[in-house]
């Protein structure tokens, strides 16, 4: 029997990834787009199973708002991801030190 | 859910920007660069309809629209009131400044708008989803605004960690509201606050969720350690887009903590309190210290801001009206400040030149000692010197700290300030005492100047009579709070 | 309009010309700036006129808040005006005479290059004492009291390029320091013990504690009554110039002679007789600040008059003449007489800003030379400043019938009707006083205005004058050859208009200010403890009579005297007073005259030689080793360390960044997730909980 729980300890599992994601990645900035999808994918799985849970559809209708605005988000941090390609040529984590102190 | 539940007409000064925005964008498309000056005057034109129609509709007691999913009541009507002021400022100094960049494009006025309708909804959001919406609409203008000087290799990569590091919060934010929604099962806000001061709903999910908002708002707040995005972007971002960072979304996110913490998490005051105090504490101090060792003065404000926000957080953490309305008008006062100081840097700024070197301000005051004087007023009020309205302002948020019994906090936030004091006013000798090093013009048109005058005078003007706003945004945090 | 926009509008128009004068002086011209200024106060004066009228007539007093600036603790922080009888009376006696200044000024300073600042100070100077007149608490009094000094200070440096006029605006500062300090205590004791700030309350509030004591120091205790008030008084022992922190009004002088008109003669300097006036149901309730400020006031009002005598500079003696007559006001109110201190302080503004009105036009036809031994035979070249002055040098020596002699008389009566210990001394020296005003008053008059043309006879007119006005430009003089000649239109109709009051305001004013009930519910005095009010109504009840009666009593015939002895000395045998002089100098009184009793080289060789030394020490001991050394730059040291420390944490890194938040975050989780879920020990459960759940 799967349980809230189960789904819970899910949602945590692949918010900690990608957390961990973020900080851990050092080299590519598309890993931390992509681990960033994955935090709202967590929250998403988190609405879902509340809303199941609860029996209230509000939590579903948030998800479909966050799928949305992930999109959005994606979108714009893409476009910043090529400007940033162009001035530096180069989509290393590590090279965008220039700003700092 | 009924039609007759939508109650429209309360947003409708969200409903107009949002339309004149979008038509802005369209009419853009058909303005030569040359004729910029017409998008320029639309979206004044814009943000002046919006303050009417704000003025209008003001009631003092709350209003709800949208099957309870927003609110307008005088805290959200008075911050998007300072906030519409906040972005035309924004619009006034900036211009010139955009114009000598290559930013001075449709983009800049409609992203800046929409950052504004971001930032309203915010204001008058009760519901987790239209918080969620308001402050992503919030979020992701701005990260285009800082990436709208595409050559710029400082702006492109501010913008990236902004970026990366508010959609890291964000979704920290949300997975908090998910836990909250999954404690009461409710996204309401009014309807979250009754059941956990109740009692009702599972503590442990809630405290859970509760740790993660706090997180999100710290961030957007710019609180240690939360606040490692805010000088990369003052610094990096044109400087127009820090001033539009730097000033109106405070107010947001005062709105935004009155409706997460003191509304619907109220019965966790105790718990968020703690939490607060060591944002506040932590804010103050690496905010105040770090600002010192700057030598870019949009740098030293970034730092600044993080200790004026440490501020904010102390009238909050009291958790009481008098406490929040103490913050509101820090808040308040803080959007006038900060815009006054972004608008002396850019008159300052050329082509080619940012005026952002602590050095270039060498001898200001006696080159033109008017633009001096503005930035000693500018100086002193952000130190906290009596008679201007900083001072006002953190004076009424100590008494409400020292009010609650926690007078180590307040002795503590006034060390601090102390230690504030140095780096405002070694820029008030750097203009006054020291000699210029290189020639000093100003640019910006007369209009710009004669509001940037006015900006710095009321800062004088409200620190001598202080209590008309502060009275009347007591009044606005009293008549909001219960319902 | 209704009352309170009156009242706003009174200080409100003076402000705002000053604001005009000063900030746009540089673009709108002279002819605008004193057109605005002059507007503003013309204003205000119709308005004070209107508000004095509407008092008389039975209008009620107002008292109330106008804005509330800040509350601290449930003080509040209050503009708010206390509009009576007296207040009315002070509101008129300012905006009269600053009107007066105003036109006068255009004469005087027209050719001075700060005419528009000067139009600007002035008006400001007006604003401030409203304020300060209508102020109905204490903070709002304390702010006009420092802001009327702030622009008596800039107007007493007006020329600061001149030495002379820098010391004198130094020493003019911080003579008023100690006097504001005691000032400030008092009212830091007010706020202590009557737990507000407003007058109506602390009135209220005063004879609850009137046999309240205080420990200053262990084992002594005061009455609470008698400290706070003796601090007051301090405080107005300097704004008045009362002995002995009266050094520096006559070094004032170096102002422009406009401002010695308003500034040191009529208005701020009456500022505090007025607030002791003001304070009165507080004096009354003690004996030992009463006598104090009896015992003052003779002091200044004799030994200052002394000093007149050997002075050669006509605006000093004028100066001086004013530092005696501020002391027959302090004499009045030890006497509890408050109501003819007031009198006596609206009837002085008039004629003693006449007199240094007057003066300022005889400098002005002497070429800005004003040593009054080269004078001389004036009247036939200024016939309207020497009929003026005529007339109010007869009204400060206490003429019968003329404005001083009434309030003067009404101060000599009130004396010798009072009961406290001081007053014998009190008395002699107000009938002394008497002689000694005739005799400088004269002494003067006759030299100026009659005898020979004396700066015909002074070959080289520098030649005789030691004194440090050389070097400055406006101290040319007369030549040999040159006619003095009358002053412009703009100069005499101020002399001409302040005369009018100068002769008749006493008759008119004494029997509804004394006798009647002018200043009932405002001045308060305990008629059975001090009687000296009772002896004045009984005279005060018919002005003519008092005037002819005056023939019979004894103040008349010592004034005569002065008057006669002056004529004796200056006209008849003008050889007498160095025969005298030779006399004194030999038994040292000249020197002791000369250095004014020595109380500059106190202060300038005692107590500023003492502090400076003592601030050497401090600064280098105290300041450059432990202040600077340790603590200033040692803090600053420390605190730049830590701040490059904590800078370097800013890596520029994003997943520095994203780790500080991460880390943040995981604190805050398994702190409050810790409390609920009881991970920590009792000790640090408690330790936290104090820590952050600090609860109120």
């Amino acid at each position: 029997m799967v349980t809230l729980e189960h789904y819970l300890v899910l949602a945590a599992i692949l918010f900690a990834i990608s957390v961990f994601g973020i900080f851990m990645n050092r080299k590519n900035l598309i890993v931390l787009l992509m681990a960033i999808e994955l935090m709202l994918l967590a929250v998403n799985m988190n609405f879902i199973a509340f809303s199941q849970f609860l029996g209230d559809s509000a939590g579903q209708i948030f998800v479909f708002f966050i799928l949305t605005v992930a999109a959005a988000e994606s979108a714009i941090g893409l476009a910043i991801l090529v400007v940033l390609f162009r001035n530096l040529r180069s989509i290393n984590v590590e090279d965008l030190d220039h700003l700092k102190g | 859910m009924t039609w007759t539940s939508l109650n429209a007409g309360i947003a409708l000064p969200e409903i107009f920007l949002l339309c004149a925005t979008c038509a802005l964008l369209l009419i853009d498309l058909f303005v030569s660069d040359a004729r910029r000056g017409v998008t320029h005057a639309l979206a004044l034109v814009t943000l002046a309809i919006t303050g009417v129609l704000l003025w209008c509709g003001y009631s003092p007691a709350p209003e709800l629209a949208f099957s309870a999913m927003f609110v307008a009541d005088p805290i959200a009507t008075l911050a998007k009131g300072g906030m519409v002021l906040g972005v035309a400022l924004v619009l006034i100094y900036g211009r010139s400044y955009a114009a000598d960049r290559g930013i001075y494009k449709g983009e800049l006025y409609s992203l800046t708008l929409f950052s504004l309708s971001g930032m309203m909804v915010m204001a008058s959001a009760v519901n987790l989803l239209t918080l969620y919406v308001g402050l992503e609409l919030l979020s992701l203008s701005l990260y285009a605004l800082v990436a709208l000087q595409r050559d710029s290799v400082n702006a492109t990569e501010s913008a990236m960690k902004y970026f990366v590091l508010g959609a890291l919060a964000s979704g920290m934010l949300l997975y908090g509201m998910s836990m909250i929604y999954g404690a009461t099962g409710s996204l309401n806000v009014y309807e979250i606050g009754h059941r956990l001061l109740v009692g009702e709903g599972n503590r442990l999910l809630a405290v859970f969720g509760l740790v993660f908002i706090v997180t999100g708002i710290a961030f957007k707040l710019g609180a240690v350690p939360f606040h490692m995005w805010v000088p990369d972007v003052y610094h990096g971002a044109p400087t127009v887009i820090t001033q539009l960072i730097g000033s109106a979304p405070k107010l947001a996110a005062f709105a935004f903590i009155i409706r997460l913490l003191a509304q619907a998490l109220e019965g966790f005051a105790p718990d968020w309190r703690g939490m607060l105090i060591v944002l506040a504490v932590l804010s103050l101090a690496i905010g105040n210290l770090s600002a010192i060792a700057q030598s870019n003065i949009k740098r030293m404000f970034a730092y600044s801001t993080i200790s004026h926000m440490g501020f904010l957080l102390l009238g909050i953490l009291v958790a009481n009206p008098v406490g929040y309305s103490a913050s509101f008008f820090y808040a308040f006062t803080y959007v006038l400040t900060a815009a006054a100081g972004f608008g002396l840097v850019m008159l300052l700024a050329r082509n080619g030149f940012e005026a952002d070197q602590l050095d270039d301000y060498k001898g200001l005051a006696r080159k033109h000692p008017w633009f001096g004087f503005m930035m000693l007023m500018v100086m002193f009020s952000m130190a906290g010197i009596p008679v201007f309205v900083g001072f006002f302002a953190k004076l009424a948020v100590l008494k409400a700290v020292v009010n609650l019994g926690m007078v180590w906090l307040a002795v503590f936030a006034v060390m601090m300030s102390l230690i504030g004091a140095f780096y405002y006013l070694r820029v008030v000798k750097l203009m006054y005492f020291d000699e210029p090093v290189n020639d000093i013009t100003l640019s910006g048109g007369l209009g710009a100047k004669i509001v940037l005058s006015l900006n710095c005078l009321a800062l004088l003007v409200m620190g001598l009579f202080p209590n008309y706003l502060l009275s009347m945004l007591n009044d606005a945090v009293v008549f909001s709070l219960p319902l | 309009m209704d009352m309170k926009t009156i009242y706003l509008l009174i200080p409100l128009a003076p402000l705002f010309g000053a604001l005009v004068a000063g900030l746009f002086g540089w673009a709108i011209g002279r002819r605008a700036a004193h057109c605005v200024t002059i507007g503003g106060v013309a204003v205000s004066f119709a308005l004070s006129a209107y508000v004095l009228n509407h008092m008389l007539s039975g209008g009620e007093a107002y008292n109330g808040t106008v804005y509330t600036w800040l509350s601290i603790n449930g003080v509040d922080f209050n503009v708010g005006f206390l509009v009576d009888t007296l207040t009315a009376m002070m509101m008129c006696v300012v905006t009269f005479v600053s009107l007066m200044v105003h036109i006068y000024t255009i004469g005087y300073m027209h050719e001075d290059p700060g005419y528009q600042r000067f139009f600007s100070y002035i008006s400001l100077f007006t604003f401030s004492m409203l304020m300060l007149v209508m102020a109905n608490n204490f903070v709002q009094l304390f702010f006009g009291w420092e802001a009327v000094g702030l622009v008596s200070y800039l107007l007493i440096g007006f020329w600061f390029k001149r030495p002379t006029a820098t010391f004198a605006n130094l020493k003019a500062f911080l003579v008023n320091r100690v006097g504001d300090f005691g000032f400030l205590l008092g009212i830091g004791l007010v706020l202590a013990y009557f737990g507000s700030l407003d007058y109506a309350e602390v009135f209220a509030k005063a004879p609850e504690l009137k046999d309240t004591t205080i420990t200053l120091m262990t084992g002594h205790t005061w009455s609470l009554m008698a400290v706070t008030c003796i601090l007051l008084f301090v405080g107005a022992m300097g704004k008045s110039a009362q002995f002995p922190l009266h050094v520096w009004l006559p070094d004032s002088m170096e102002g422009p002679t406009p401002i010695s008109a308003l500034i040191h003669a009529a208005t701020m300097v009456t500022a505090g007789i007025f607030m002791v006036a003001r304070m009165s149901p507080m004096f009354e309730l003690s004996e030992t600040a009463l006598n104090f400020v009896l015992v003052i006031g003779a002091i200044t009002a004799l030994f200052m008059g002394f000093l007149g005598i050997i002075q050669n500079d006509i605006k000093r003696v004028v100066a001086y003449s004013t530092l005696s007559q501020l002391g027959y006001m302090t004499v009045a109110l030890g006497a509890s007489a408050y109501s003819v201190a007031v009198f006596h302080l609206m009837t002085h503004a008039f004629f003693k800003a006449l007199l240094f009105l007057a003066a300022g036009s005889v400098i002005m036809g002497m070429h800005h030379d004003q040593d009054i031994r080269n004078m001389g035979g004036l009247r036939k070249y200024m016939k309207i400043t020497w009929i003026t002055s005529l007339i109010g040098s007869l009204a400060l020596i206490g003429t019968p019938f003329l404005s001083g002699f009434y309030s003067k008389d009404s101060i000599i009566l009130a004396v010798e009707a009072s009961t406290l210990p001081g007053a014998g001394f009190a008395q002699f020296a107000v009938l002394a006083g008497v002689f000694v005003t005739a005799f400088y008053s004269f002494r003067m008059y006759f030299l100026v205005f009659h005898g020979k043309e004396r700066w015909m006879e002074q070959g080289h007119h520098h030649a005789h004058d030691a004194d440090a006005h050389d070097e400055d430009e406006h101290h040319h003089g007369l030549g040999p050859n040159d006619k003095p000649h009358e002053s412009p239109w703009v100069v005499t109709l101020p002399l001409v208009l302040l005369a009018i009051p100068s002769l008749v305001i006493g008759y008119l004013a004494i029997g509804p200010m004394l006798a009647g009930d002018f200043f009932k519910n405002v001045i308060f005095v305990n008629h059975d403890l001090h009687p000296a009010m009772e002896a004045v109504i009984h005279h005060a009840h018919d002005a003519f009579h008092m005037g002819l009666h005056a023939f019979a009593t004894l103040p008349f015939w010592l004034a005569a005297a002065g008057v006669a002895a002056a004529f004796v000395f200056y006209m008849v045998k003008p050889a007498l007073p160095a025969a005298i002089d030779r006399v004194f100098s030999k038994i040292g009184v000249r020197k002791l005259l000369e250095q004014k009793y020595y109380m500059d080289h106190l202060y300038i060789n005692g107590f500023a030689a003492a502090g400076r030394g003592l601030g050497t020490v401090l600064w280098k001991v105290g300041d450059a080793i432990l202040i600077d050394g340790l603590l200033v730059n040692g803090s600053a040291k420390v605190v730049g360390f830590v701040a490059s420390i904590v800078r370097r944490l800013q890596t520029g890194y994003i997943y520095h960044y994203a780790f500080a938040m991460i880390i943040g975050g995981l604190v805050f989780i398994t702190v409050w997730l810790g409390v609920i879920l009881g991970w920590f020990g009792p000790e640090a459960r408690e330790w936290i909980g104090n820590l952050l759940y600090s609860r109120a």
